[in-house]
């Protein structure tokens, strides 16, 4: 391990005791969806359905007849993910239950590229869902092929050595914030309280919430399985991956300020990012200075701005 | 009460008095007129559903498995392209097991577009898992919305209700509109057997592996053989309390017909009045009408068509390289019996993009058939590609 981070004192750890996520379920060691999965439904408890689209959880959950999950859940088609779960709303409204949460679980692939209309539909609708993508930062479950939320320079399978990634990872949380979201928020498996709270906030808002879950992935990321909590702090502590929150796509707030650690030592615990040279590890920096200013200025946009103006009763979109 | 409707007002009639819960839909033409006037339902409180208006058809597939699996009643309807945008769900359903009624305006595929009718967007759905109802008037178009939901309530499948575009879905017919309180009493409230339950928390639509899967696919095939008997049961019953059946396949004149037009649809309604022409002239004509698809009333064709001298199967539709897709399921279900008793099964391929095909048409293909003189295979009153091109040029 390159850096120190301080040690975490567990007894600053406040987490629900109830576990939902069940031993015996299918993730590969060091996986950061399974501690992603546990962490959420800590934070949404036994009432919630979730629905699963083609993603590692479709596998992690187990094979038929198993289930590794306490709560109900519902498998769908890869690019489903959001307006399944609508749909599953529309059953419970018409039943009468405002007591469900209804969690979309889907990974980068399914919620970046091949699910985003249905998402940004179910966005733009307010439909009354929480949506969490966990991201690794490519088709992992295919076996690590590049996706629109893979980072510059990555390698994958489809972005092999010399043609590593050129184009930056698509900002979705901003793309969100632009439909005017409730609320969307960035997140991580190693701030668990902070993910938590994001998830507890997001189920006492009506309409539709997001929450970008980054997750570390020993496979694709080529890291050591024991560092997977490490690399997800250091992604947040380099300031790649910021841990802000943005309500009705315009309040936007910082959940943490980082240490801004030089980002070579994030970098160089993952094989993907092996071959980047000191050229390119400097536009990583860049990169990172430049979307922080571009932060610290919608944030600064927003806090001077009023909250939207309130629609007539009449018409207010409660989610149908 | 009776009213006139077109097929389009029919199907959304027959959504209302069926209750459905939760609806999803797209627009496309012909379709539309389905989802506004529910829209409308929805809108004026005559019906207590929750209207999810998505961004695609492929999204309002999934809006609707999405609420089945929690156990609402659900309802969507589509044309053409966005029947083939939902194709990947529309296998989903089916192997999901959910009894999801959606009504398809047949329409003619693209490219170039087409906003006409032809069968050829639900035939390529035919091996999905659903069952299939091919209507030929707007009262049997109410009719079957509801008796749909309730044989796929009972076999756990989903039902595609089958209409051509404005020869039926644009045409407006006398209806008799049956009471809510008839169709409550034919079509209980919906309560799955098995749905997203946070007392039982199960997981659906996990990994299975080669030793299960073929068990899962066994068992939507029996189901759809259930499935048969089972619409014979709520016709009849549907029969009882209306006074209106249908049947799986409809027989016209059939008692003593040596020549047989068979085909689905509108064109069976055309081919009655060109049976009845055909009958003055003293030609044994009859029409049988496929109306139930999927599953494959083989026994009722085996029994109406065995003996008979000859079957033109008509079809709006073709499976290329191959020819008209009735044609060759109506074959092979014949072959199976004793040779003697198996008629000459010819094809016409007629009417796709929405070509009329019309009663002299109809009685031209009998009386041809008659004679002896119809090919095998024949693609109807088509121009021959140079005619085609030079009469396009000549246009210009």
């Amino acid at each position: 391990m390159s850096v120190e981070l301080a040690p975490y004192d567990p007894k600053n750890l406040h987490l629900p005791e109830e576990d939902l996520l069940r031993s015996g379920h299918l993730a590969c060691p060091g996986c950061g969806a399974a501690l992603g999965m546990r962490l959420a439904l800590k934070a949404l408890g036994p009432k919630t359905i979730v629905v699963i689209p083609a993603c590692c959880w479709a596998v992690i959950n187990g094979p038929y007849p198993f289930h590794a999950l306490g709560v109900p859940v519902l498998q769908v088609a890869f690019e489903t993910a959001a307006v399944s779960a609508a749909g599953i709303r529309a059953a419970l409204a018409v039943q009468g239950r405002d007591d469900v949460a209804v969690l979309a679980w889907a990974g980068d692939g399914g919620t970046f590229d091949i699910g985003f209309q249905a998402l940004s539909g179910a966005v733009e609708r307010n439909d009354d869902i929480i949506y969490v993508c966990y991201d690794n930062e490519a088709y992992m479950n295919t076996g690590i092929q590049r996706s629109s939320a893979t980072p510059f320079g990555a390698w994958t399978t489809t972005t092999p050595e010399p043609n590593v990634k050129p184009e930056p990872k698509k900002n979705i949380v901003e793309i969100l914030a632009e439909h005017r979201i409730p609320y969307a928020a960035t997140a991580s498996i190693a701030f668990p309280e902070d993910f938590v709270r994001k998830l507890q906030k997001a189920r006492s808002i009506k309409g539709t919430k997001f929450i970008h879950l980054w997750i570390s992935c020993p496979a694709g990321h080529k890291s050591e399985e024991r560092l997977t909590v490490h690399i997800a702090r250091l992604a947040v502590e380099t300031g790649v991956f910021p841990l802000y929150e943005v309500e009705f796509g315009t309040h936007y707030t910082l959940n943490y300020e980082p240490s801004f650690l030089d980002v070579q030592e994030y970098l160089q615990l993952q094989g993907r990012f092996r071959h980047l040279n000191e050229e390119d590890v400097n536009f990583v920096r860049q990169s990172i200075a430049w979307e922080w200013q571009r932060l610290r200025a919608k944030i600064a946009m927003g806090a001077g701005l009023p909250a939207p103006p309130a629609p007539p009763r009449r018409l207010t979109p409660a989610t149908f | 009460m009776k009213t006139v409707l077109k097929g389009n007002s029919a199907v959304a009639h027959g959504v209302r008095l069926a209750r459905a819960q939760v609806i999803a839909a797209y627009p496309i033409t012909p379709q539309t007129s389905i989802i506004e006037d529910l829209a409308a339902f929805v809108a004026q409180g005559q019906l207590n559903a929750t209207f999810v208006k998505v961004e695609s058809e492929h999204s309002a597939l999934a809006a609707c498995i999405g609420a089945a699996s929690a156990g609402a009643r659900v309802f969507t309807a589509t044309s053409a392209q966005g029947l083939a945008l939902m194709h990947e769900l529309i296998h989903w359903a089916a192997g999901a097991r959910l009894p999801l009624v959606l009504a398809d305006v047949n329409r003619a595929m693209a490219p170039g577009w087409s906003i006409w009718t032809d069968q050829n967007d639900t035939l390529s759905q035919r091996d999905t898992g659903w069952m299939q109802v091919y209507c030929s008037s707007s009262q049997e178009v109410l009719d079957s919305v509801v008796q749909a939901y309730r044989v796929s309530e009972r076999v756990l499948l989903p039902t595609m209700i089958v209409l051509d575009a404005f020869f039926l879905s644009h045409t407006h017919e006398v209806v008799d509109i049956p009471e809510q309180e008839l169709v409550d009493r034919f079509l209980p409230p919906l309560e799955l057997p098995l749905k997203l339950d946070l007392q039982r928390p199960g997981a659906f639509g996990n990994l299975v592996f080669p030793d299960r899967y073929m068990e899962f696919r066994y068992k939507m095939e029996l189901a759809h053989r259930e499935a048969v008997e089972v619409w014979r049961e709520t016709d009849r019953e549907w029969g009882r309390l209306t006074g209106r059946s249908y049947g799986l396949v409809e027989a016209y004149r059939m008692e003593d017909a040596d020549t047989v037009l068979l085909t689905a649809g509108t064109a069976a309604s055309t081919a009655r009045v060109a049976v009845d022409q055909l009958r003055q002239e003293g030609l044994a004509a009859g029409v049988v009408r496929l109306r139930v698809f999927r599953p494959f009333p083989a026994a009722e064709l085996g029994h109406l068509l065995a003996g008979r001298r000859r079957v033109v199967v008509v079809d709006r539709n073709c499976s290329y390289g191959h020819h008209g897709i009735f044609h060759q399921e109506v074959k092979s279900a014949l072959y199976s019996l004793p040779e003697r008793r198996r008629p000459q099964v010819l094809g016409v391929i007629a009417g796709l993009g929405g070509r009329d095909i019309t009663v002299a048409e109809l009685a031209q293909i009998l009386l041809k058939a008659h004679r002896g003189e119809l090919e095998p295979v024949t693609w109807w009153n088509v121009l021959q590609p140079q005619e085609e091109l030079a009469t396009a040029v000549a246009s210009q």
